[in-house]
């Protein structure tokens, strides 16, 4: 049957019900069917100065895919995104869509935006049940590079390297690759056998070698890895770091998690199903202090569990950094909002157990150095909110320990590692760096983008083009 | 995989395993530690390097068993192997990065309280080895539980090696406390460092007594750690006034300033939890919630 299509809205995509999904950790959005995708697709302008290819950290073909769609041709446009993406189907559900490719759609000064996420997921799954895989082997140059860091950005970047001929091996310090994709976001966001395991084969059949349970800075150094090792290149996508914490009373209390802690307990120990060994706090009433992904992706997993959850964000709803569709998901599954709300203290009981957290109501002064207005403190607006566990999403450091054991590599005020934009070049001849290490907590996307580009300045490094 | 090439059972609940890990076995130095799993259902559990030997890239560990996680790490004999072994985590000991002849100038103390004799064991034999005055005691809670005796004596030497049980069943009667203050106060040794690995009490009464005796101390600590990395923040403590974490900014830090109080609290979270997945573990399918009334 043919769908019907209003040119100005996108076709509805189905998601499982907010109220049964609240209580399993299936994935919420279900994705387009090929009739469906096919009638998105129709809605693209094929632009012949394409916006939304700007917009894309990677800069994806999108138009072209979509045309690839429209024509019936599932597999050619699976190839198009494939010559840019080596994630599609991560990326086509977890990528900002609305503040890249389809923040710049044409059609969306109108209307709204063509689906181009959706449109991408849909493309990538196709592949994955065709068993359709993306890459062909080069022969080799025989060069070795090395990558630390199995996530999105050290994937990227070791994809690129393997596809121009470079011996590759990531070095991964977890037991599993994939970095924040299998640690940080919920099962329920993205399906870690099915969709993360598939893509991370894929970059495997590129030829790229990844040695988890590896620790560098630990095991080796990076000055071993390019003296005894005969790497002549390494690209370090280290990922985040530890967790921040507010530094309020009761921080240290029984219940008081880091949304890591509590994520990667869920996400890569398992901890959610009875068949791990992982203990998680199953709480009652959970309280969120946060508003990016993060703290949705720690919000909606409790709710998971069984908890009753509030996100306490100390700016207002506009302010949210999170995707808008996580933030839409959150509400509608039940999740409340305190919003121009900050904790003061955490409350505890004689036992050391979390019995509360008080907080203060804020209101929106000047704007601050980031350009978003300053939330401030209402005098007297103090009040608490009875809870038993709280997950503080705060953003991270980044991890020392690799910069501190490794000589004049040069790391900013915010201790991250100092490497070029355009090039992920450090301060190291022949060390590169990109990703959550080098710009602090961004999003897999452009972690994934400077991975691209530092594989292409590893290749001009080597070439001697720099 | 990790093979275990030898398994035997030290004292009740406490285990000794030679594994194969070139990676850690390589690198690690005293004051480290690594993380196993041994299977793909298991959490990561942090444990000790007790010994190691870089030729035939092995390293030894001794742990006991608390949860279901390290029951199954108990339950693995010499031939079978571990999914997961990772490391060296943690920062080593600071006299292995120091000018040798500044350590060699401080007469060392090493305070091993029970599970705590085995790390302790690669420091005393590091020092030992590189010219360094140390003396070491062991505390246990009766002759039964006592670990590494002989192993300490030919590191260190008889002489410098006192042991004493809680029960007074075995040499010294009493806590490491009044070893430490006899030591210094009866027989006159002096000390100008001292490094205590144990449970958490005994570390912070083993502080409260060098703080009075004036030596400077290091504790080793071993709060609740998931990824070991630096990632999670679990292991999060309070040392000085600042939060640390103990997996990247440790696992030793100056035993004057770190909260044991807050510490030890929050060792408490799983407790419960974990004692019924190992009874659920232990039980298999007779288990209906351990109660023991059902049938």
């Amino acid at each position: 049957m043919a769908i019907e299509v209003d040119m100005m809205k996108k076709v509805p995509v189905a998601e499982q019900d907010p109220l049964v999904r609240a209580r399993n950790f299936d994935e919420v959005c279900l994705g387009y069917k090929e009739e469906e995708a096919r009638a998105e697709s129709t809605r693209c302008l094929q632009c012949k100065n394409p916006k939304c290819v700007e917009g894309c950290p990677v800069r994806i073909d999108i138009p072209g895919f979509i045309e690839k769609l429209k024509e019936g041709d599932n597999a050619g446009a699976y190839e198009i995104i494939s010559e840019a993406s080596s994630l599609p189907a991560v990326c086509g559900r977890v990528c900002p869509q609305e503040t890249q490719c389809e923040g710049n759609c044409i059609r969306g000064i109108k209307g709204e935006a063509v689906s181009i996420g959706k449109l991408e997921r849909f493309a990538a799954d196709w592949a994955r049940e065709h068993g359709i895989n993306p890459v062909k082997k080069t022969s080799g140059n025989g060069r070795k590079v090395a990558v630390i860091g199995a996530g999105p950005s050290g994937l990227t970047c070791a994809g690129d390297l393997a596809r121009m001929g470079y011996e590759v091996t990531i070095f991964e310090a977890l037991h599993k690759a994939g970095g924040v994709l299998v640690y940080g976001i919920p099962e329920f966001r993205l399906p870690k056998d099915e969709v993360v395991a598939r893509e991370i084969e894929n970059v495997k059949a590129l030829g790229v070698e990844i040695k988890t349970d590896y620790i560098i800075g630990r095991s080796e150094t990076i000055d071993e890895l390019m003296e005894d090792q005969g790497f002549e290149a390494v690209y370090i996508a280290s990922g985040a770091g530890l967790p921040m914490f507010m530094h309020i009373p009761g921080e240290q209390a029984l219940g008081v998690y880091s949304a890591n802690e509590y994520l990667t307990r869920a996400n890569l120990m398992k901890a959610y199903r009875e068949d791990y060994d992982t203990p998680i706090n199953k709480g009652q009433k959970t309280v969120v202090v946060g508003g990016g992904n993060v703290a949705m992706d720690a919000a909606r997993t409790a709710l998971r569990l069984g908890s009753d959850v509030t996100i306490v964000y100390r700016r207002s709803e506009k302010e949210l950094p999170a995707r808008a569709e996580e933030v839409h998901h959150a509400k509608e599954e039940g999740i409340r909002f305190a919003l121009l709300t900050n904790p003061v203290e955490i409350l505890e009981d004689e036992e050391g157990l979390v019995k509360g957290i008080r907080v203060i109501k804020m209101e929106l002064g000047e704007p601050d150095a980031s350009g978003r207005r300053r939330p401030v403190e209402i005098e007297g607006s103090e009040y608490e909110i009875e809870c038993d566990t709280v997950i503080m999403a705060l953003g991270t450091t980044p991890n020392p320990l690799i910069s501190s054991t490794t000589d004049n590599l040069e790391t900013n005020k915010r201790k991250c590692i100092v490497a070029d934009e355009e090039n992920g070049a450090t301060s190291r001849p022949g060390v590169f760096a990109g990703g959550d290490c080098a710009t602090g907590a961004a999003t897999v996307i452009l972690a994934m983008g400077a991975g691209r580009k530092a594989a292409r300045g590893i290749d001009d490094y080597l070439n001697g083009r720099q | 995989m990790f093979k275990i090439l030898e398994a035997e059972v030290l004292a009740d609940k406490t285990y000794k395993m030679v594994v194969e890990a070139p990676n850690v076995a390589h690198a690690c130095e005293p004051g480290q530690f690594l993380i196993v799993r041994a299977d793909e259902e298991s959490e990561r559990i942090a444990l000790t390097i007790c010994d190691y030997d870089r030729e035939k890239e092995t390293v030894t560990i001794v742990f006991q068993t608390i949860g279901e996680s390290s029951y199954k790490i108990a339950e693995k004999k010499a031939g079978d192997s571990f999914i997961d072994v990772v490391g060296p985590l943690g920062n080593p000991a600071e006299y292995v990065n120091e000018p040798i002849e500044e350590v060699r100038k401080r007469h060392y103390l090493l305070v091993g309280g029970g599970l705590g004799t085995a790390p302790v064991y690669p420091q005393a034999k590091w020092l030992k080895e590189h010219g360094v005055d140390v003396d070491v005691i062991i505390g246990t809670r009766n002759h039964d539980t006592l670990i590494m005796e002989q192993e300490m004596i030919d590191a260190v030497g008889e002489e410098h090696v006192f042991v004493t049980t809680d029960d007074g069943s075995y040499k010294r009667h009493g806590m490491v406390t009044a070893v430490i203050e006899d030591l210094v106060k009866n027989e006159g040794r002096k000390y100008d460092r001292c490094v205590s690995i144990g449970p958490m009490i005994m570390m912070k009464f083993c502080v409260k007594m060098t703080r009075e005796l004036g030596i400077p101390t290091i504790v080793s600590m071993n709060p609740i750690m998931v990824d070991g990395t630096g990632m999670c923040g679990a292991c999060r403590l309070v040392v000085g006034d600042e939060v640390r974490f103990a997996c990247v900014d440790g696992p030793e830090f100056d035993g004057f300033k770190v909260d044991f109080d807050s510490a030890m609290k929050r060792m408490k979270l799983y407790k419960s939890e974990e004692g019924r997945r190992l009874l659920a573990y232990q039980e298999g399918s007779t288990h209906h919630g351990g109660c023991g009334n059902c049938g």
